[in-house]
């Protein structure tokens, strides 16, 4: 049994408490934006934020988000109106879009704490997530642009 | 606008049927499109679907294929779309089920396919469905001015209405679905019908791909996403030498672990059935197999690869002659020089993100299954699951999913196939993932190769005679001999190509652009080295002394001008140049690189790629996707690398298998598509392959050294520059 704070609705969930985190999401849940992508912490498709950090779902056992405040891509925003899933859209980013719900809640990290970051600060705090179609340019303009438009 | 997935429907034929409205169900046959109406349909010997249907909302429903990223989800409606007259912004899209009969289009082995491969999927639909939209106008217009009692031909429309310009009077298309009629025999459309370039509204306008706003919040569905009512979860482990099967394992442990339901033997592996995934997981881990053995047992793909210039020595291996044309004997004979260079490539891994996985489901009298899939070829998936099950192809259905990621490894469904034996086993829906580590170990590589190119160079300085003879497995499919023609930009008088096959057994498959990486590599390897060897600019050379086709030559110029290639560059970077082709379409590509000579690390700063790939339907889309093209290219050329030991592949996950990262991408790509007014022709995979012999290219200029041994790994580099 662990109960937390998911996308600001109170959540408890049976399950083994090493359960990793993003399983109990997408399976027991049911909300399947979170994706998987490696299990191993490489590549960040997996990002949620747990009390306002960005982590990596797959290395989060359930019992260490007991009583945490966590949210997902489905949470990020009302009707997707975050603005970086605006600049997103606009930047014309995701192409298979499978990482684009780790590297959204990985940019959002960065904005709510560094609202105007350097595109070196943004590409330092990006590094760790993988977008294998490439879009990595278009991710620092949408990024970019959400901090302009904000 | 989304797409959404149709729970529990068994068949979605006759969806879009039935409800009102006009339906327009056609075929795409191979003397060209068919359209009927939705009662002939219903009669005729072949049961045709519905493609586009308007209700009287106007409302257009057109169903679409397949989407990993590149856009043709949006741009194959598009083009039905376009001709239609369509308001796009009443346009809806829906997945086509899996029936290549009536969803395909004729391939070039004559057969239905619905296969999205080779960046093909706007080339390959573009006539037939253009043709079925403008048919469809045509039925509108005639309904209209029967309605209006006036002579069809004085009408005219504009998206979404039909015009009567004498008086000025309006009907949209939903208001003519509410009383039109499709009549049995649909009108021809001679080719002089269809739009020309001025006339288009949608294609070439960037039309916002519909996929985008699914992709930012979540909802977009992959097959991973997928849950059933009753839905248990599987995950599987296959050898770790590929080709063996299981003979036996521990399984009363296995099955007595938490939540497992059942283990099932694969062809290649044990899958696991249980309630969750990580209690399948736990179980895998625990699984401890005794495996079969065959011929891949012990295989070293270092040591193998070091046979290949053997076997190109080697005068008694037998050789299959690609290509031959003019005296290529006679241009060695009497060159003024000869050229000769070997050039290496390892295998690479997809290493598409979402993970392989599908669901399946039994109908109760199990006699019929539905497999949820992000397939690039539904027909290919439906076909192997029901020889797999011992089924015929109708009883079996394939529901499109989002694929994350496919570059070639999604055309084949064995994982499907895989979960429909489970989800047989389990009497009950199955989710099958692979794990990471599965993807990898059990992947389908890009084969690697060897190659040895030969140049004879006239008195002239002009390049008169070509050799090229690759070594490596075609894995039964040709993925090794593709990009060594040349003509379509090099149309050089003699030339000899050859392949020298092996086979090891290992497990290979297309790979972005397949073949033509590593030809590529090698042919642009070789001429930029004639070009440094005879004193002539990279650029100048390709454009002087390689017989170059009007078509390449407007790429070579159009980049060259991009880059601004005679310009002088900042301190340490040097333009490296590599011609481009793949799938109809020709480019030209300069990168800007740099070295760390200590690290062995090449850096490329920036990217210039102008390719000509005739009308370009989407053009942010395709802009998109060449630079996807750059990324992977570079991937490719600085890091990825698969090896097998003692039969094993020895990489495991990203944290091995090194893919580029947000760091390492050039800080500035640009792309140019000289539209030369012919039909689409494939641009997703020509930024690829010309982006490893335009380092080399660089990294001569920087260094004076050469680089034959892809990928560019930094102890390759450090070797390179000793050499």
């Amino acid at each position: 049994m662990a109960a937390f704070t998911l996308n600001g609705k109170p959540i408890s969930v049976e399950a083994d408490p090493k359960t990793p985190l993003l399983w109990v999401i997408r399976d027991i849940v049911g909300l399947t934006g979170t994706k998987y992508g490696c299990g191993a912490g490489f590549c960040g498709a997996c990002t949620v934020h747990i009390d306002g950090r960005a982590q990596r779902s797959c290395q989060v056992h359930v019992s260490a988000a007991e009583g945490a405040n966590i949210v997902t891509i489905e949470g990020l925003s009302p009707n997707a109106s975050h603005p970086l899933q605006k600049a997103w859209v606009s930047e014309e980013v995701p192409q298979c879009g499978y990482c684009q719900s780790g590297q959204i809640m990985k940019a959002a990290e960065l904005l709510a704490n560094n609202p105007k970051p350097t595109r070196q600060q943004i590409v330092t705090h990006m590094d760790g997530n993988i977008c294998r179609c490439g879009t990595y340019n278009r991710i620092i303009a949408a990024i970019e642009r959400a901090s302009r438009e904000g | 606008m989304t797409m959404t997935l149709k729970l529990p429907a068994m068949t979605r034929r006759g969806v879009l049927a039935g409800i009102g409205g006009m339906t327009f169900s056609f075929a795409l046959a191979t003397d060209g499109t068919r359209i009927l109406s939705t009662a002939m349909a219903g009669a005729g010997p072949v049961p045709l679907s519905p493609w586009v249907r308007i209700a009287a909302d106007g409302t257009i429903t057109i169903l679409t294929i397949t989407e990993m990223g590149q856009g043709s989800s949006t741009s194959i409606p598009l083009m039905i779309a376009e001709e239609m007259d369509a308001d796009w912004n009443k346009v809806v899209l829906e997945w086509a089920p899996s029936d290549p009969d009536l969803y395909g289009y004729t391939n070039r082995g004559g057969h239905r396919s619905m296969s999205v491969t080779g960046s093909r999927a706007v080339m390959t639909y573009w006539n037939d469905l253009r043709r079925a939209g403008a048919q469809i106008r045509k039925v509108l217009l005639a309904n209209a001015a029967t309605y209006w009692n006036v002579d069809v031909s004085t009408l005219k429309t504009e998206p979404s209405v039909v015009i009567d310009p004498a008086s000025g009077r309006r009907l949209s298309y939903g208001e003519i679905a509410a009383f039109g009629k499709v009549p049995t025999n649909l009108p021809n459309i001679d080719t002089s019908e269809l739009k020309t370039p001025k006339d288009f509204r949608l294609i070439g306008r960037s039309v916002p791909r519909r996929d985008l706003p699914l992709k930012v919040n979540g909802t977009a569905q992959y097959a991973i996403d997928v849950k059933l009512p009753g839905m248990v979860y599987a995950s599987a482990l296959h050898s770790p030498v590929h080709g063996n099967s299981p003979e036996s394992w521990n399984d009363a442990v296995v099955r007595a672990m938490p939540g497992v339901i059942a283990t099932v033997k694969l062809a290649g592996g044990v899958g696991i059935i249980a309630e969750s995934f990580p209690q399948a997981l736990a179980a895998r881990r625990a699984l401890r197999v005794n495996w079969s053995t065959n011929r891949v047992d012990g295989f070293d793909s270092e040591k193998a690869l070091e046979s290949y210039a053997a076997i190109h020595a080697d005068p008694k291996a037998a050789v299959t002659i690609l290509d031959r044309k003019g005296d290529v004997n006679a241009a060695f004979t009497g060159a003024a020089k000869v050229y000769k260079a070997e050039y290496r490539s390892d295998y690479t891994y997809h290493a598409q993100l979402e993970p392989l996985n599908a669901v399946a489901r039994f109908n109760p009298a199990g006699d019929r299954v539905e497999i949820w899939d992000g397939s690039q070829d539904l027909g290919r998936c439906r076909d192997l699951v029901a020889k797999t099950l011992g089924f015929s192809p109708q009883q079996v259905e394939v529901h499109q999913c989002y694929l994350g990621g496919g570059f070639g490894r999604r055309s084949l469904a064995d994982y499907a196939a895989e979960t429909a034996l489970l989800a047989r086993a389990a009497k009950r829906p199955v989710k099958l993932i692979w794990t990471r580590e599965e993807d990898v170990a059990h992947g389908m590589f890009r084969p690697m190769t060897f190659q040895c190119l030969e140049a004879a160079v006239d008195s002239s300085g002009k390049v008169a005679g070509w050799r090229h003879c690759v070594v490596g497995d075609s894995g039964g499919q040709n993925l090794v001999t593709g990009g060594m023609r040349i003509s379509s930009y090099y149309a050089l008088p003699n030339q000899q190509l050859e392949l020298r096959n092996v086979d090891h057994g290992v497990r290979l498959k297309h790979w972005r652009a397949v073949a033509h990486n590593f030809n590529l590599f090698a042919i642009e390897g070789m001429v930029d080295e004639i070009a440094g060897d005879q004193g002539v600019d990279p650029v100048a050379f390709r454009l002087e002394r390689m017989s170059i086709t009007p078509k390449a030559r407007r790429c070579v110029e159009t980049v060259a001008k991009m880059a601004d290639w005679t310009a002088q560059r900042p301190d340490g970077r040097a333009l490296g140049f590599s011609m481009s082709e793949r799938s109809g379409t020709v480019g030209a590509c300069i990168v800007e690189a740099s070295l760390n000579r200590r690290a062995g690390v090449i850096r490329v700063h920036k990217v210039w790629i102008a390719a000509d790939a005739g009308i370009v339907v989407q053009p942010e889309a395709a802009r998109a996707n060449v630079e996807s093209g750059i990324v992977y290219g570079l991937s490719s050329a600085l890091f990825e690398r698969v090896t097998v030991r003692d039969g094993a592949v020895e990489q495991s996950n990203f944290g091995d298998y090194m893919v580029m990262r947000m760091s390492d991408v050039p800080s500035e790509m640009h792309v140019s598509f000289i539209e030369s007014g012919g039909m689409p022709t494939g641009l997703g995979e020509i930024s690829t392959p010309c982006i490893g012999p335009a380092i080399a290219g660089a990294f001569h200029r920087l260094t004076g050294k050469r680089l034959y041994h892809m990928p560019f790994t930094p102890s390759r580099v450090v070797a390179a520059l000793n050499a």
